[in-house]
């Protein structure tokens, strides 16, 4: 084993390197002013190569063949100069990628780049009330209109992050009310600035409200065009499984783990609480698995840049994350202890975030609850790797 | 870049798992258990055969020219299928040997590469594997240095009644003994030494996890109730799968530790107690899981699986628990 990237990678390194060193400049730079320098930085980098890769030119993207170790470097070098990378976000994870997988040429040519700029903010419209985990009973539906050119939506979405920002959505509707569940479904590209959409934010448990939190949509025959339909009609869940994939391989982040880990340290000794025994063994204890979680992540990586399939572990990564997040939240409201007694400045919904002490660990001890229910929960992932990973007998719900 | 196993390391265990399926089936092992030797000759020598004694030695030395990590790799499959003899002992022992400076202690080299000469660990307590089978005892003589003490005079031998039926223990003690000089105290090769035993005991306790783990969902595919093979119960089926999600992540920390080792990286000694502490802790937690996931077989003596369980507690214990472990982790961290 080798943990080293090669010559080739190190020399791509270095030309990332300069090119980070002449063109991340931000300086003072504020508001609408820092927002057109992002800009383009962005297109300059997309011009090196360095952003978008798996997007074709004609759409905006940087169109390179696929090097996960590049992209790893690329990654890196971004991180450490804390420059912007890719836009982030529903569209960029997972409207781009189902409409180059699956989407009509002229769907391309009208969503691609204006996402990948950030023009076009996606939510998702799968959940709704009576369709979480069991997404394939989703009742939405969509009817065409009588002159066959437009799709007729009534129904309700929910839990759609980014929501009240969003321009557009990528929705899962029941068009085919008689066929089986699972072949009943269409998905469906929408404009959201219309009437007949109403949208309302949900105040979640951390008392958050707002730009970037969930909200609900309503649908009283909102339309979409017949051409913003992506796949076959009736075919939108299988559409949909390519999104999901999407969105699993982007959650996983063993960098980001390791360095909470390194906050928990922190916060063990800014309580004064690192020399005690039973806080050691505890630390120890939970990096035995952010060490796993990472080594893993090597594996994967590993097994990608040669292209192998690195077998039914790759189906654990999400729960692994977030049992681990849970291990660390329960230590840390230990750690705080009375501090956790008061919510930092601003939070919850009471105002402007102000200054934060050990008790900004709530968002970590709350937002750790919201890691075993978004983008699969915890029990639907234990079905899959059961079922997928171990071979188990299914029994439907996976 | 490369953290997976190549080709070749797949086809090491490939052949080592044939090996031992052949020549140490559940029949054997439940014989073994209840006879009163603390060695299998014919298992030692099929797997000697192999050239495990010599697989991280170089190849001036007569050995594979492999690393620590293709002894995990090794220990591992011995550890699935609960092999018995000192394999731990003769892989640290020969590596020792095969660093040492002492020329007349390296004259020992061709006999324990070979497996011909058993080497056993006598490392912090003086509960030693296949003792009465021993040729040389690897231990420390209790003010920092390493030796390899000869079998024979001065050495006492009290048989045990041993928890890990498949290698038993006895305590030994030493008098006035032959020994061969390895490494004098404060030599960074006897914490590397231990830090290597460390990390085979991780691999051991890994294929041991895994494989009752595979029992387990093995199982669950066949037996039957309520007209539907077990493992279509969501409950079970989370059980196993929680299993599975201890085992397979485990396995990329046992890597990184013998590739640390191996790579002389400064975090190597860390990352062998890491993978010590951690192992520990997924094989006790897997073997106790796995008997409740077959339910009334799983407690039985002829079913088997009350052998890995044993080899649980055995590798718990030695060398250091994973509280221990952690510990040393802690300081090391410099936390």
């Amino acid at each position: 084993m080798d943990l080293s990237y090669g010559e080739a990678a190190e020399a791509f390194r270095k030309d990332v390197r300069g090119f980070l060193d002449s063109h991340w400049q931000p300086g003072e730079r504020r508001g609408a002013e820092l927002k057109e320098f992002v800009r383009t930085f962005r297109r300059a980098a997309i011009d090196r190569g360095y952003l978008y890769r798996a997007v074709p030119k004609r759409y905006g993207g940087s169109e390179q063949p696929v090097d996960v170790i590049r992209a790893q470097v690329i990654r890196e070098e971004f991180g450490r100069a804390r420059a912007p990378m890719e836009v982030g976000g529903n569209g960029v994870n997972m409207t781009v990628p189902t409409l180059l997988e699956q989407g009509t040429e002229e769907q391309k040519e009208l969503f691609i780049r204006k996402t990948i700029e950030g023009d076009y903010i996606w939510g998702q419209g799968y959940s709704e009330p009576g369709s979480g985990s069991d997404l394939a009973s989703v009742r939405t539906r969509a009817e065409l209109s009588p002159d066959g050119t437009k799709w007729i939506i009534n129904g309700q979405k929910i839990w759609t992050s980014q929501g009240m920002q969003s321009t557009h959505m990528f929705m899962l509707v029941r068009t085919e009310p008689d066929a089986p569940k699972h072949d009943g479904i269409t998905y469906l590209l929408l404009d959201l600035d219309q009437p007949g959409i109403t949208r309302r934010p949900i105040r979640q448990m951390t008392g958050e409200q707002g730009a970037h939190t969930f909200c609900e949509f309503f649908f009283d025959n909102a339309e979409t065009p017949v051409s913003w339909q992506v796949g076959e009609r009736g075919k939108g869940w299988y559409v949909s499984r390519t999104t999901l994939k999407h969105e699993r391989a982007s959650i996983g982040s063993a960098d980001g783990l390791g360095s909470q880990f390194r906050k928990l340290v922190d916060l063990a000794k800014e309580v004064g609480r690192i020399h005690d025994p039973l806080v050691r063994d505890k630390l120890a204890e939970i990096e035995g698995r952010v060490l796993s979680h990472r080594y893993t992540s090597f594996r994967l990586f590993s097994c990608a840049a040669a292209g192998e399939d690195a077998g039914s572990v790759q189906l654990m990564m999400k729960l692994l994350l977030t049992e681990i997040g849970h291990e660390m939240a329960l230590l840390a409201q230990d750690l705080i202890a009375d501090h956790g007694l008061v919510e930092p400045e601003g939070a919850g919904g009471r105002g402007p975030r102000g200054v934060r002490g050990p008790n900004k660990w709530l968002d970590q001890i709350m937002g750790s609850l919201g890691n075993s229910i978004a983008g699969g929960a915890s029990n639907i992932q234990r079905n899959i790797i059961a079922e997928r990973g171990l071979g188990l007998p299914r029994d439907g719900a996976a | 870049m490369r953290f997976h196993l190549t080709a070749e390391q797949v086809a090491i265990q490939d052949a080592v798992r044939g090996t031992l399926a052949e020549c140490w089936g559940m029949e054997r092992l439940h014989r073994f258990a209840d006879g009163d030797t603390d060695f299998d000759a014919d298992s030692w020598q099929a797997l000697m055969a192999l050239g495990i004694g010599a697989l991280a030695l170089p190849e001036a030395d007569g050995g594979a020219g492999l690393g620590l990590l293709d002894a995990a790799l090794v220990c591992e499959v011995a550890g699935a299928a609960a092999a018995p003899g000192p394999l731990i002992g003769q892989i640290i022992g020969a590596i020792a040997v095969a660093n040492c400076a002492n020329a007349a202690t390296r004259e020992l080299l061709p006999a324990i590469a070979s497996g011909e000469a058993v080497v056993t660990l006598a490392l912090e307590g003086d509960l030693v594997q296949s003792a009465r089978a021993a040729q040389y005892f690897l231990a420390d003589d209790g003010a920092g240095g390493l030796h390899l003490i000869e079998a024979g005079d001065g050495v006492t031998i009290e048989p045990l009644a041993a928890t890990d039926r498949s290698r038993p223990v006895s305590r030994v003690a030493f008098g006035t003994v032959e020994a061969h000089p390895l490494y004098p105290a404060g030599d960074p090769m006897v914490q590397r030494l231990k830090d290597a035993a460390l990390v085979l005991i991780a691999a051991d306790s890994l294929g041991g996890a895994q494989h009752c783990t595979d029992l387990s969902v093995d199982y669950a595919k066949t037996r039957e109730q309520f007209g539907q093979p077990i493992g279509k119960f969501q409950g079970l089926k989370h059980q196993l799968a929680q299993m599975a999600l201890e085992v397979e992540p485990a396995r990329a920390l046992v890597w990184y530790a013998a590739y640390a080792w191996d790579a002389g990286l400064a975090d190597a000694p860390r990352a062998a107690a890491m993978a010590k502490a951690h192992l520990g802790e997924v094989y006790t937690r897997t073997t106790r899981a796995a008997i409740a996931a077959h339910g009334g077989i799983g407690y039985t003596w002829e079913y088997g699986l009350n052998y890995w369980f044993r080899r649980s507690i055995h590798n718990r214990a030695w060398l250091g628990s994973p509280a221990q472990h952690r510990a040393r982790a802690a300081v090391l961290a410099g936390w």
